[in-house]
């Protein structure tokens, strides 16, 4: 959620913060790094070194020397599968959220809606991004569990048994659609100002030169939107790949997820490798991050159009 | 027809919202064969160790706030008035959490303070709860940073501290006095987010094994039928009253900006 509009802004108030005027000619210039020091040492001491811990650990053997070991480690099939199936289930549930997420805001911003709606509709995004972890996993347990509110409608009013058809929540889809809860409000919420964005004149140019909808749609809008939608893609990616809480109160231990076996493994060790467990850590820090950066890079394309 | 098509997609998705909150309330509700009660709230409520873990988790948030008001306010401040070159940097590290999974930095956690390491944190229960109010703030600061950092770009900080400075005032009366009230309102968005966070945050207390909300509310759904509903919305309640506590108040500020 980087702002990149931010250099602009610093780069106008540079001016003035450096200027002769605001800083007092006296010997203070040479300790100004002493006021950054408590945020950098907290920073430092509870963030940066935790995590380069784990990346070194991960590179080490019990002894501290250095070695491939562990993450040759992570090339077995329970860790390989558990691995397949949280990138699954994250591509799938930010795939959904993501095209859900568009479709929501695409109505409420261009289908000619009333107003009114909008205020309370990103409010609600913004509580429901927020509504993860073992609250929501209840939820979904209260609405599509085998005793669930819609289960059990479905099952007495319409004669649809959803056990019977496959459906479990305890399962790959079942864990996509609850974590859909706070993937398409974060859509929402990231596409909406985007949408808001693109510009009437661009709509009117394409009319004038007779393009369809369609047309529109496929060579002018969803271009100049393509970053925005595939960087926020990579958003969700990251915010579904790193999700414990939801995960562990949804299913147990019945699904073999990384943050699941990653827990399980800081509790117990039951890898029986300590440094395996560093590997797996690692492992997503390095797919988070990877899709961090995605998102980072998309939002920057994006900016040069909308804006 | 369009139109159409945007409600039915409208409705589609807020159907989609709201089914689990019902389902999660009736379930609430339903604890008595065949009437609803608020008989599962009543349980909940008499169980000690609600009050304890809840009460534990509120003391953390408020904790976390105040700490994340100290290390922010002077931190954004500073950079912005000495040390703009900074700003990308800070801002980055400020986004790091969003990048590195809460279950990895508590990993790093136990790993570098456990009783054999050279700051034994995890040692004793004080420092326990301190590395896991460390591990809330580190959570919380990417919200409470951008908050407080884009409230400051809307006063003019270098002005506001020369009059400060001009008048006798020193760095401590500069930010307590001057600076703080006045990035007052994106100091609370930040502290409503960090409360709904610290609330609801499950895998740091229950790695660290502190007894917080979180870890109860699971133990519970793994133990008992109904109250783990009423827990959740009651956890649901928290986060809707935070975050309409955040759009009041920003929409507050707006308003008195306006005049």
């Amino acid at each position: 959620m980087s702002d990149t509009t931010d250099p602009v802004h610093s780069a106008h108030q540079t001016p003035p913060a450096t200027g002769p005027s605001a800083v007092p000619v006296r010997a203070r210039l040479n300790l100004n790094w002493l006021g950054i020091v408590p945020f950098a040492l907290f920073v430092t001491l509870f963030l940066i070194a935790p995590t380069m811990k784990i990346v070194l650990g991960a590179f080490q053997r019990a002894d501290g020397s250095f070695t491939f070991e562990n993450i040759a480690g992570l090339f077995t099939p329970s860790i390989l599968s558990s691995y397949w199936i949280s990138i699954k289930i994250s591509l799938a549930s930010s795939f959904f959220g993501a095209l859900i997420g568009f479709l929501m805001a695409a109505a409420m911003v261009l289908g000619g809606l009333p107003r009114a709606i909008r205020a309370p509709l990103m409010t609600f995004s913004g509580v429901a991004s927020n509504f993860a972890g073992v609250p929501l996993a209840f939820a979904f347990l209260a609405t599509l569990g085998p005793l669930g509110l819609v289960t059990v409608f479905l099952k007495t009013e319409l004669g649809i048994n959803l056990r019977m058809l496959g459906f479990n929540i305890l399962s790959f889809w079942g864990l996509t659609i609850t974590y859909l809860f706070f993937q398409i409000p974060l859509m929402i919420l990231i596409v909406t100002p985007a949408l808001d964005g693109l510009k009437r004149e661009w709509r009117e140019a394409a009319d004038c030169l007779g393009a369809s909808a369609t047309q529109y749609w496929r060579m002018v809008a969803l271009p100049i939107l393509f970053p925005t939608i595939l960087g926020t893609f990579a958003l969700l990616f990251a915010n579904a790949f790193g999700a414990v809480a939801t995960a562990i109160a949804l299913t147990g231990s019945s699904l073999n997820i990384v943050p699941i076996m990653l827990f399980a493994q800081i509790r117990g060790d039951v890898l029986g490798n300590p440094h395996l467990g560093y590997a797996m850590a690692f492992g997503m820090i390095l797919i988070t991050g990877l899709a961090n950066v995605l998102y980072i890079v998309l939002r920057m394309r994006s900016e040069r159009w909308l804006k | 027809m369009k139109r159409a098509a945007a409600w039915a997609v409208l409705f589609l998705g807020i159907a989609y919202f709201v089914l689990p909150l019902i389902g999660m309330v009736e379930f609430s509700l339903s604890m008595k064969r065949g009437v609803y009660s608020f008989e599962a709230y009543r349980v909940v409520f008499a169980d000690p160790r609600f009050r304890e873990t809840f009460t534990y988790s509120v003391v953390m948030a408020l904790l976390t706030i105040a700490f994340g008001i100290v290390l922010v306010v002077p931190t954004a401040f500073w950079v912005r008035l000495k040390m703009p070159g900074l700003r990308p940097y800070v801002e980055f590290v400020t986004l790091l959490p969003l990048v590195i999974p809460a279950i990895v930095t508590v990993f790093g956690y136990i790993r570098l303070y456990n009783t054999s390491s050279w700051l034994p944190m995890t040692g004793s229960i004080f420092g326990t709860n301190l590395l896991l109010m460390f591990g809330y703030a580190t959570l919380s600061l990417p919200y409470m940073y951008r908050a407080v950092d884009t409230g400051l770009r809307a006063i003019d900080v270098p002005t506001l501290t020369e009059a400060a400075q001009s008048l006798g005032a020193g760095w401590v009366t500069i930010l307590a006095r001057v600076i703080l009230p006045n990035v007052l309102v994106a100091v609370l968005s930040g502290a409503f987010v960090t409360f709904a966070i610290v609330m609801g945050e499950f895998t740091m207390a229950a790695l660290l094994n502190r007894p917080a909300f979180g870890p109860y509310l699971q133990l519970m759904g793994a133990n008992r039928a109904y109250e783990p509903f009423a827990l959740a919305t009651i956890a649901f309640l928290i986060t809707w009253a935070c975050m309409g506590l955040m759009q009041l108040v920003t929409r507050f500020s707006k308003h008195q900006g306006a005049r």
